[in-house]
């Protein structure tokens, strides 16, 4: 829990600016819609973060997003596919790209960078060419499906403010994912290779499967992303449905306290980044002109976080290691 | 007697978890040979690194012909004539001889590399190691031998007159190394002190003019040229007789549990690997660097498949294609290269030491936090793991304690073959010695042990039998009052001249 102090306090402290630089922006329709931003960010965010705390990256998510919220609607519309194929079309997709990702990373050993560089190309391309680039949206209908992502919780007691629906999905999924990593061996597993493969290895674990596990959890947390975005939005457009995704979701986990080196991450850290990048941009849009600054300030703020990050790890680790001197040298 | 041209006085130097040099000091005269040996962990490579301002020390004084210096990195060493040779050699492959040697020092003619220039000097400093190549041969595919010579020559080249040498001979043939002492000794007879570190006491005695003997990061003692006698620098390294170091006690060997016969190596595939260990036995595997022993335990354990054979566990037979399948019938291994393979640093002694059994003790795939509790307090106490508590990260303990930690992951799997893969490399005396006990105990408890060592002593002292491996050959059995240093060699090298 220490280590997301830093991050929570900050996040904290944007918020408190950002109220009192703008009253909108405790204005329960601001908070609803930054809940549901967040909460669809989070997602794909915990699936990135399985791929990174293995050590690997998936640069992907973006275009998984895309081909989901294009093909969704493609389906249901374009094709007149039944809701339920068309749904269980784009999870078979989702979790198909994580295998295909997971195997050609591990079982040929291929730079994960490279296999999800690729992928990110060439899904989004798909997505493009099937559509025709053209947009494509559920119109009118499928208002049923699309509560899913649109649908309010009234919360009781609470007035002026109602629960998004993907807050739900978001909840469940980072429940799911945290007792996935701390109280399953797979997620024990997934830690220890995270920081050291071949140690990993060399103690019975399957090290294979696991990254392939990472990247299955990686490929369908974006594919549900890509619903939910889609049903929100309720239209996509081939060329930019997704875009940059891959990078706010790895900036939300490496501000949440995942090392690109491996091993190291919490859910909570994830949420909390998220949240802090969904904030950023909020902040920006109601307080400035200046909308077209927001990856300045979220690049700046996610390298000072970083460096700050990076700075306290080590001074720790230096108390640490003197601490554990003293206690070696003196006579037990 | 004049100052003399290096001197280290009380020089002091820790690392995270470990205090490497506590006050060391030693001297060195002009044209001397001064081998500086003792056990991993004595504190040899890291005196040197500092010598040669790879490091910097805590405290403690450096002085050149009776003048204090200060030598702040590799370059500084370099400019007062302090060259180190590293264990690993430190060559760019993919560059000519000559390049290499004039690597970063570059004559330049109109801007550019004058490549005439560099191979005429080089030609000379090549001369003086009588080495005899093109400088224009591509480093890469000179054989080892040839390529310290290219890193001699290049330390001359920048006007050495204190060469540092780092077990040179590890990686060479006996041949190579013959040539490479006679190098040394004309570079001694044109003036340049050599600081010799090896493990290897016949070179030592051959070589040396004079043997300081450090232990435990501090001065065990200093050996005159006529004192040098391979009893003498034992008993300075481990600091007691070393019939008393080893615990060994015969053991009865009981039923067959391991049962080798034609196992190939993707390493060595055109040999074939037979042999048999017995229930509480414990079987040392001798050889020189590269003879395979590595890699026979590593296939044996499935990191690296076999390519043919057939193995048996208990009478049982398999094939294991990964450690996991290894695991399954009761085996395991303490790996080589304790903080790639063996531990994770960055993880707790109990994350550590729970690993290997987290499928065992599982619940319907949820961790048992209690089990993994109760584990790592059994091995902390048993194994005696010097550590604050099991939460401590395993990076912040010594090597001892790490080996330790590794251990403790397998034991609580009660393994009923445990191999071991140098397993007292790089930790302390006294840590060494546990680990012997522990071998015997184990022993005693019916595991069987087989564990490869390039220490002599300790093959001699804890094995109940030895194979001796040669370029992927195992080319004999020593029982136990057939073992001798002379016999394990002889076929080590497989009837090739000794060099020691």
């Amino acid at each position: 829990m220490k280590k997301i102090l830093g991050i929570t306090a900050l996040l904290a402290l944007v918020c408190i600016i950002t109220a009192i630089l703008s009253e909108g922006f405790l204005s329960g329709y601001n908070i609803e819609n930054l809940a549901r931003r967040t909460a669809l960010l989070g997602i794909i965010s915990i699936g990135v973060a399985f791929v990174i705390i293995t050590g690997g990256i998936d640069l992907s998510v973006g275009s998984v997003v895309c081909l989901v919220g294009c093909g969704l609607p493609w389906l249901l519309t374009k094709q007149n596919w039944s809701m339920p194929a068309a749904l269980a079309a784009v999870a078979l997709v989702s979790v198909g790209i994580g295998i295909f990702h997971g195997v050609i990373i591990t079982k040929l050993r291929i730079a994960p960078f490279v296999v999800t560089l690729c992928g990110l190309m060439m899904y989004r391309g798909i997505a493009r060419g099937f559509t025709q680039d053209q947009t494509v949206g559920f119109g009118g209908e499928f208002t049923g499906l699309r509560t899913l992502a649109t649908g309010q919780i009234s919360i009781p007691f609470v007035d002026g403010f109602t629960l998004p629906a993907p807050c739900v999905f978001l909840l469940v999924a980072a429940l799911l994912a945290a007792i996935f990593l701390n109280r399953t061996i797979w997620g024990r597993y997934m830690l220890a290779l995270g920081r050291n493969e071949e140690a990993a290895r060399y103690s019975g674990i399957n090290t294979d499967r696991m990254v392939i596990v990472a990247y299955v959890i990686c490929s369908a947390l974006s594919g549900l992303g890509g619903m939910l975005y889609v049903l929100d939005s309720n239209t996509a457009q081939p060329v930019d449905f997704g875009n940059f995704y891959e990078l706010y979701a790895i900036a939300a986990a490496v501000l949440g306290g995942c090392s690109l080196r491996g091993g190291e991450g919490t859910i909570v850290g994830i949420l909390v980044g998220a949240a802090l990048i969904m904030v950023l941009r909020n902040m920006i849009m109601l307080t400035t002109n200046y909308t077209n600054i927001e990856f300045a300030i979220i690049g700046a703020v996610l390298l000072i976080g970083v460096i700050a990050d990076e700075l306290v790890k080590r001074y720790a680790m230096r108390r640490r290691a003197a601490r554990a001197l003293l206690a070696e040298t003196k006579p037990s | 007697m004049s100052a003399p041209l290096l001197e280290v006085r009380k020089l002091s130097k820790s690392f995270p978890g470990v205090r490497a040099l506590k006050g060391v000091s030693i001297a060195l005269q002009p044209a001397e040979v001064l081998a500086v040996i003792g056990e991993n962990g004595a504190g040899k490579s890291t005196l040197m690194k500092i010598l040669a301002g790879v490091q910097r020390p805590d405290s403690g004084a450096i002085l050149m012909n009776g003048a204090e210096v200060e030598i702040r990195s590799v370059h500084d060493a370099l400019a007062r004539g302090i060259a180190l040779i590293h264990q690993e050699l430190n060559l760019a492959d993919n560059l000519d001889v000559a390049s290499n040697i004039f690597l970063g020092r570059e004559p330049l003619r109109g801007g550019l590399v004058d490549t005439k220039r560099i191979r005429r000097e080089a030609r000379k400093f090549l001369d003086a190691v009588g080495l005899d190549v093109d400088p224009a041969t591509l480093v890469g595919t000179l054989p080892i031998g040839c390529q310290q010579l290219v890193e001699i020559a290049k330390a001359l080249s920048v006007n050495a007159r204190v060469l540092i040498m780092d077990e040179p001979t590890s990686s060479l043939s006996a041949g190579e190394a013959e040539k490479l002492f006679k190098v040394i000794h004309d570079l001694r007879s044109s003036g340049v002190s050599v600081i010799y570190i090896s493990h290897r006491l016949g070179e030592v005695k051959k070589l040396a003019d004079r043997v300081t003997v450090l232990r435990d990061g501090e001065n065990a003692g200093d050996l005159a040229r006529e004192e040098i006698s391979h009893n003498g620098m034992v008993k300075l390294m481990v600091g007691r007789d070393i019939s008393q170091f080893y615990p060994h006690e015969p053991h009865t060997p009981g039923q067959i549990v391991l049962e080798v016969a034609g196992i190939r190596t993707p390493a060595h595939p055109g040999h074939a690997l037979s042999f048999t260990l017995c229930a509480g036995e414990i079987v040392g595997v001798a050889g020189l660097v590269g003879a395979g022993r590595t890699e026979m335990l590593e296939t044996l354990f499935g990191v690296t498949p076999a390519l043919g054979g057939t193995m048996l566990v208990a009478g049982k037979e398999i094939a294991p294609r990964s450690p996991l399948e290894a695991i399954g019938v009761g085996l395991a291994l303490v790996p080589e290269d304790r903080k790639r393979q063996g531990v994770i640093l960055e993880m707790t002694v109990r994350d550590n030491v729970s690993l290997a059994s987290l499928r065992k003790d599982q619940r319907a795939g949820f961790r048992n936090g209690r089990r993994e509790r109760e584990l790592s307090a059994e091995m902390i106490g048993s194994l005696r793991i010097k550590t604050p508590h099991d939460r401590q990260i395993v990076q912040f303990l010594s090597g001892g304690n790490q080996q330790k930690v590794v251990l403790g992951k397998w034991l609580a799997l009660r393994p009923r073959v445990l191999f071991l893969d140098e397993p007292t490399r790089g930790i302390d005396v006294g840590a060494k010695q546990e680990i012997y006990r522990l071998m015997e105990e184990l022993a005693r408890e019916g595991v069987a042990i087989l564990f490869v060592s390039s220490e002599m002593e300790e093959i001699l002292g804890m094995s109940d039998r030895a194979l001796v491996m040669h370029e992927g050959r195992i080319t004999g059995e020593l029982a136990r009052a057939g073992l001798s240093d002379e016999a394990v060699m002889r076929l080590a090298t497989a009837g090739e001249k000794v060099a020691a």
